[in-house]
């Protein structure tokens, strides 16, 4: 025991003291909120602004069409049409709005075109149809002598108030946050995986080309050095996760503070919050950090961990038994490509079938089958998953890991004094036999 | 002398290829034990079936009178022809975590480092990485870890490679005390002159098999062909040679000497050697008279190539 115990300690201390673990570790987070920010900054610069002529033979929709942001609009009633075509095509406009004379105010609804080179955003031309049709129903209204200002004001405007059975008030956006929170958990397991994974690898492979192994496989059972070396890897992942997860912790309490969050009993935030069209921006901001706190962060955290080690031991010990069977890190794409793809479909799943029906079978299966419960589960668990599905999901987790390592071992033990020729998948399975 | 490490009908398969075909020797306690053979021969799979590496298809092996088991990799020390330690690690550092897998305290690894490390004057080196020393430097910390343990068997694999003459005699050196101190050597080597003059007892193995096994003095004498070099001084050579002729197989040959003496190399059969001595006293002045004893070198070649010595 004595003897893992000290391969476990070297394995931790070799791999928190590199320094790539230390950038890995501290710099990540950085460049994810800078990321973040970038993104958002960009999401908030103003796109170029365009020019939209109007032909407007009718007269009655010219006056609807008000100068934005985004575009400019310029009357070219007067002008020729052909003129404005040429125009357009030499890119003077970026399109143009051309509304013949109608007989009957139904004639409009066919007739109005949009000329443009280029291709048309769907969400403006829906604007522009949004605009024709209220400008149009009036003037039907008016043809048919209706009260306008009355219609105006019997149209009713539905606002839905989410709330929870505690009476708290919530916003529609926590489906978006329980997403982005699993999707983020989910998708970190399998960066993990990889990474720690890869860790193994490397380590397997150096051992094995300085040729160290043979001195350290005199002193311990190929077995004991293989179980040691991912559990002390494994421990640097389980440490990087701990500052991250103290960091992000760290930034919500900074953010809440800055927003006057009342921290942990959130049922007692104040109801004076209504209509979400209300409510100002700070107080939508502290309406979301208050359901961040709301989510069931214990338990994903405890989830991540235990997913984390579940998921990292079973494909360690794949990981591990390449390792041993390669001379170097080129040599083993072949054999690595089949221990990603599940990884890869863990992820498309929870981003297709999670999201639309996070408890429907096909996302129930796959959180229960090993290779891809560590990514589907940790996707689901922010919209609330039972405890007794976890509990199978990670018991099948941990058993496929005893079930794999066993055969793991094998190739490492065989493989790590193979020197030369890269060995083939049917060899592989002839060393499981031995 | 009693065998500290008795080897019995280890056989040994890969698949189709026999690396050991029912091996058996007996490695007496305390002395040097030269294995030898030609490259691809089985010295490695037999060395590794011995630190447990790998297990044997049949066969047992005994260790100081008790059935080799798991806990004897404390007693044993290895130096695999492959050198190798980790090149990121400190040598302090790595030289402490190889002892404690050897079962050692770290305090008592810290005592033989100190000893060690002064005796081979590396003291400096404690943290520096393995990166950044010689292959020499390495080559000496590998030997450091080696014998750290103190080890009642250890297993040297070309010990020699890699080191210039300087630090392979401080080596060599060390070899010997530690037999002094008691400890039993298997040395296995391709450099015939090294063996020559370290080994007690010698094994050859060839093609998975065992072709020899003794003391080096009685497998010289097995390979004895019965030659002297002899010079004498005549003025009659060409009675000589005819007279010799009759009884002996004689052969020109050449040698240094500093007189102006006919060359030969006599093979007397069972003959006594007195018989050839009385013989050339009678044509002038002996001024050479040696028995050509067969190196490990003519052995292993002669054994291996299956033919007797005859040069």
């Amino acid at each position: 025991m004595s003897i893992i115990f000290l391969i476990i300690k070297r394995e931790f201390i070799a791999k928190v003291r590199n320094k790539s673990f230390l950038v890995m570790t501290f710099l990540s987070p950085l460049i994810f909120v800078f990321l973040a920010v970038f993104v958002g900054y960009l999401s908030t610069m103003k796109p170029d602004k365009k020019t939209i002529a109007i032909n407007d033979a009718s007269g009655f929709f010219i006056k609807q069409f008000q100068n934005s942001d985004q575009y400019t609009y310029v009357n070219v009633s007067q002008i020729p049409l052909q003129t404005s075509k040429l125009a357009v095509k030499n890119e003077q406009y970026e399109g143009l709005i051309f509304i013949p004379k109608c007989s009957d105010l139904k004639g409009f609804e066919t007739q109005i075109q949009y000329i443009s080179d280029e291709s048309a955003n769907p969400n403006y031309i829906n604007d522009l149809q949004k605009t024709f049709n209220q400008k149009l129903t009036n003037l039907n209204y008016q043809s048919a002598k209706i009260d306008t200002l009355a219609v105006a004001n019997a149209v009713a405007k539905v606002e839905i108030k989410l709330k929870k059975a505690s009476g708290q008030d919530t916003i529609k956006g926590l489906n978006w946050i329980k997403m982005i929170i699993g999707g983020t958990f989910g998708y970190l397991i399998m960066m993990f995986i990889i990474m720690y994974g890869n860790m193994v690898m490397r380590s397997v492979i150096e051992e094995k080309t300085s040729r160290i192994i043979e001195i350290i496989i005199s002193s311990v059972k190929p077995f004991q050095l293989m179980i040691g070396k991912i559990i002390g890897t494994s421990l640097a992942g389980i440490l990087q996760f701990i500052i991250w997860a103290f960091l992000g912790l760290s930034a919500l309490l900074i953010l809440s503070l800055f927003f006057h969050v009342p921290l942990g009993a959130a049922a007692s935030l104040p109801n004076q919050i209504t209509a979400a069209s209300q409510i100002q921006m700070a107080s939508t901001m502290q309406l979301y950090i208050n359901e961040m706190w709301q989510l069931p962060i214990a338990t994903i955290l405890i989830s991540f961990l235990l997913y984390f080690i579940g998921g990292y031991f079973l494909y360690s010990s794949f990981y591990a038994a390449i390792g041993a069977a390669v001379d170097n890190e080129t040599d083993s794409q072949q054999f690595l490509l089949p221990i990603i793809m599940p990884l890869i479909l863990g992820v498309y799943i929870g981003l297709f079938t999670v999201i639309n029906n996070p408890h429907g079978t096909i996302a129930t299966i796959f959180s229960i089958v090993p290779l891809t419960s560590p990514i589907v589960m940790m996707m689901r668990i922010p919209f609330g998953v039972p405890w007794w599905q976890i509990l199978i999901s990670l018991t099948v987790l941990f058993a496929t890991f005893f079930a794999v390592v066993l055969f793991a071992a094998k190739i490492y033990r065989i493989g790590i004094l193979m020197y030369g020729k890269k060995p083939s998948w049917k060899q592989l399975l002839q060393w499981i036999r031995i | 002398m009693a065998a500290f490490l008795e080897i019995n009908n280890i056989v040994k398969k890969y698949g189709d290829y026999t690396a050991l075909n029912s091996i058996s020797m007996q490695i007496p306690k305390g002395s040097i034990f030269g294995l030898l053979g030609p490259n691809g021969a089985g010295k490695t799979s037999l060395i590794r079936i011995i630190n447990q590496i790998t297990l044997p298809d049949s066969g047992n092996i005994i260790l100081d009178g008790a059935q080799l088991k798991p806990s004897d990799v404390k007693q044993i020390g290895y130096m695999p022809e492959e050198r190798g330690l980790y090149k990121s690690m400190k040598v302090g550092e790595q030289c402490l975590y190889l002892a404690q897998l050897k079962g050692m305290s770290k305090a008592d690894a810290k005592l033989q480092l100190d000893y060690w490390f002064s005796k081979l004057e590396i003291q400096g080196w404690w943290n520096k990485k393995i990166e950044e020393l010689s292959k020499g430097m390495a080559q000496k910390i590998q030997f450091v870890v080696t014998v750290l343990h103190q080890p009642k068997l250890l297993i040297f694999d070309e010990p020699f490679s890699g080191f210039d003459p300087v630090n392979a005699n401080l080596i060599k050196d060390q070899i010997f005390e530690l037999k002094q101190k008691g400890a039993t050597i298997i040395f296995s080597s391709h450099r015939m002159e090294s063996v020559e003059e370290l080994c007690d007892d010698i094994a050859l193995i060839h093609k998975s098999n065992k072709l020899l096994e003794g003391s080096l003095v009685d497998i010289k004498k097995q390979f004895r062909t019965n030659t002297f070099e002899v010079g004498i001084v005549t003025d009659n050579e060409p009675m000589l040679l005819s007279d010799l002729a009759t009884s002996f197989i004689v052969a020109k040959t050449n040698f240094k000497s500093l007189h102006n003496a006919v060359k030969l190399e006599i093979n007397i059969g069972s003959q006594a050697p007195n018989k050839l001595l009385h013989l050339l006293l009678q044509y002038g002045q002996v001024t050479h008279f040696i028995e050509k004893i067969p190196s490990v070198n003519d052995i292993f070649i002669a054994a291996v190539t299956n033919k007797k010595i005859l040069s």
